[in-house]
């Protein structure tokens, strides 16, 4: 007997973990029959879970907190008990910018990228036309990802550039017509401005943030609440996804797999390369290897961590410009689910993490950290500007913050 | 009453325009360019924008709404809780809506029902269309293979059609699928289609 689920997604790489657990029969094995339901825009994936369209869909984190909160549209409460994946994305730039502000053939340091664009930045600015970037959307990790950065290097997102909406697979047009100089974007979708000759790869965003949560698997409340159970089926198969996701053995195929019409419908060779973790930084190079580009699977990549959830509200707070608001954190913290993931994968040989939230970018060297069952070490988890989110004290951590205002 | 219709489909974004110019008191405006969308949108300064669902730019509009410091009239995405039941019924036709902040809810439903009729309207025509095209595809796939067992076994017109459909039934397929078979076997033996 099983029981229909339906996933909204949009064609990104790191829609793979529920498509993967589909095609596979890691979700028939566990009694369910998963349908994927292809949109091409985050308000219609939205929507569609919404109004019940969809029983979960693949969501850009910081939108499954805004709907929660209720920015922009009336508040309904998501929970998020799987993240899809960490990092995954890159900043393109124009390739004449890329070559004024980043080495050649290599992904540069941030900060020296950062300040090499800030000298640009003042320049374009002074001169009337500011440099523009392009990021997928107002509550994602990439526009987090991006503000981050350019406001660590000096650079005051909101007054010194200009940062819009550009959906993914318009990224390359938009670059080669020069309505942005940049963007912000998962893949393939760098690699296809790239292949075109639109742009450079001059940054992942694993160098932003060395473990920045970036896609969940997120439901309605409650949905989750009324259908535990199959939720909980529906963790088990996607955490068998994740695992053979890593396995290089399986790569060739899960990339021809993700390429197919009706899931990306991309070049099967920009897929298995983000699989892969490399990366064509320009055209006519050689692609390098950056590990852990696309992180799905070790360190219990898929544990809703609480204090993501929490750093990711920050940031909305910040750029949001709206003041913090305790009840509001309350709300957030109940998004991310680590509870009903536990739940899921008790008795499983999954490593669970004792402790729900952690202080984020403080890990320089690997640590073994305690677990209810099985063992995991983290590996090193910085920002790159070396600051430190304790949960504890979101409210002080935006107080320090030099470029909050 | 300003309306804004943003399709990439030209033909879906008439009919909808037909059918609210029976409103009456309407000024209807039809965006089908994702260029410069932003910029018509503001210069249209309408009271209701109806978007269609699979439309990719709708994050695009939706952020413009949200953070726009250069909107008058905020505008929000459709959803009045009385409503529920009204916007489900959008979200199912594949038809979104974006309102002018207080405009009256009565009249919201009225154009939104309006929006979902001739959502409906256009996918039934769209149905019919690819019905009389596949069609279309059949008759001449039965000419083909009618006009290649004349040549090759010489015989009439009304023999060959004969033999197409003793086949078919002999076999349990539609008259289509055999003379599909012939037309691809007469192909591969080297025959001009």
């Amino acid at each position: 007997m099983t029981t229909k689920f339906s996933i909204g997604f949009l064609p990104l790489v790191d829609a793979a973990l529920p498509i993967l657990a589909h095609v596979h029969g890691f979700a028939a094995d566990e009694g369910l029959s998963l349908e994927l339901v292809k949109d091409v825009s985050w308000a219609t994936v939205l929507d569609r879970l919404l109004y019940g369209h969809t029983d979960a869909a693949h969501m850009v984190a910081p939108l499954a907190i805004a709907t929660t909160l209720g920015r922009g549209r009336p508040a309904q409460p998501l929970s998020a008990p799987f993240v899809l994946g960490l990092n995954g994305n890159a900043i393109t730039l124009k390739s004449d910018l890329a070559a004024r502000v980043a080495p050649e053939g290599a992904l540069g340091d941030p900060a020296a990228v950062g300040a090499a664009l800030r000298e640009i930045a003042m320049e374009r600015k002074a001169a009337g036309h500011p440099l523009c970037f392009g990021v997928v959307h107002r509550y994602s990790s990439h526009n987090y990802m991006l503000r981050y950065w350019l406001s660590a290097c000096g650079i005051r997102p909101d007054e010194d550039v200009e940062i819009s909406t550009v959906p993914p697979p318009f990224c390359a047009d938009a670059l080669e017509a020069g309505d942005v100089d940049g963007i912000c974007v998962g893949e393939p979708w760098n690699s296809v401005a790239v292949e075109r000759g639109a742009g450079t790869i001059v940054l992942a965003t694993a160098q932003v943030w060395r473990r920045g949560v970036e896609k969940v698997l997120a439901m309605r409340e409650s949905v989750m609440e009324e259908r535990r159970g199959e939720v909980e089926a529906l963790i088990r198969a996607l955490h068998r996804a994740a695992r053979q996701f890593v396995d290089p053995e399986a790569l060739v195929t899960n990339a021809a797999i993700l390429a197919r019409s009706e899931y990306l419908d991309a070049d099967v060779n920009l897929i298995q390369r983000a699989l892969g973790d490399r990366l064509l930084l320009h055209k006519g190079g050689e692609p390098i290897h950056f590990p852990d580009f696309m992180f799905q699977y070790r360190e219990a990549a898929n544990f809703p961590w609480v204090s993501q959830a929490q750093w990711l509200y920050s940031q909305m707070l910040r750029w949001d410009r709206t003041p913090y608001d305790a009840g509001d954190e309350a709300k957030v913290a109940r998004v991310f689910r680590p509870d009903v993931y536990r739940s899921a994968l008790t008795g499983t040989d999954a490593p669970l993490p004792g402790a729900s939230s952690k202080v984020e970018g403080s890990l320089h060297q690997p640590m073994v950290v305690g677990t209810q069952q099985g063992l995991i070490t983290l590996e090193k988890n910085a920002f790159f500007d070396g600051r430190i989110f304790d949960p504890h004290d979101l409210a002080g951590y935006l107080a320090r913050d030099a470029y909050a205002k | 009453m300003r309306i804004a219709i943003i399709d990439e489909s030209a033909v879906r974004a008439s009919v909808m325009q037909e059918g609210l110019a029976q409103l009456g008191d309407c000024e209807i405006f039809v965006i089908t360019e994702r260029r410069g969308l932003v910029r018509r949108i503001s210069e249209i300064d309408a009271d209701i924008v109806l978007m269609d669902l699979g439309n990719p730019s709708r994050d695009v509009l939706e952020e413009y709404f949200a953070v726009s410091r250069v909107l008058a009239r905020p505008i929000a995405m459709f959803v009045d809780d009385s409503d529920e039941e009204s916007i489900g019924a959008s979200i199912d036709a594949g038809v979104s809506a974006y309102v002018v902040d207080g405009f009256a809810p009565h009249r919201i439903r009225s154009i939104l029902d309006l929006a979902i009729r001739r959502f409906h309207a256009f996918s039934r025509l769209q149905t019919e269309l690819s019905v009389a095209q596949s069609k279309l595809a059949e008759r001449e796939a039965v000419d083909k293979a009618k006009r290649i067992l004349m040549q090759t076994r010489g015989l009439g017109e009304p023999e060959a059609y004969a033999e197409l459909r003793k086949t078919a039934m002999n076999q349990g397929k539609r008259i289509a699928e055999i003379a599909d078979a012939v037309v691809t076997a007469h192909k591969l033996m080297g025959g001009a289609a």
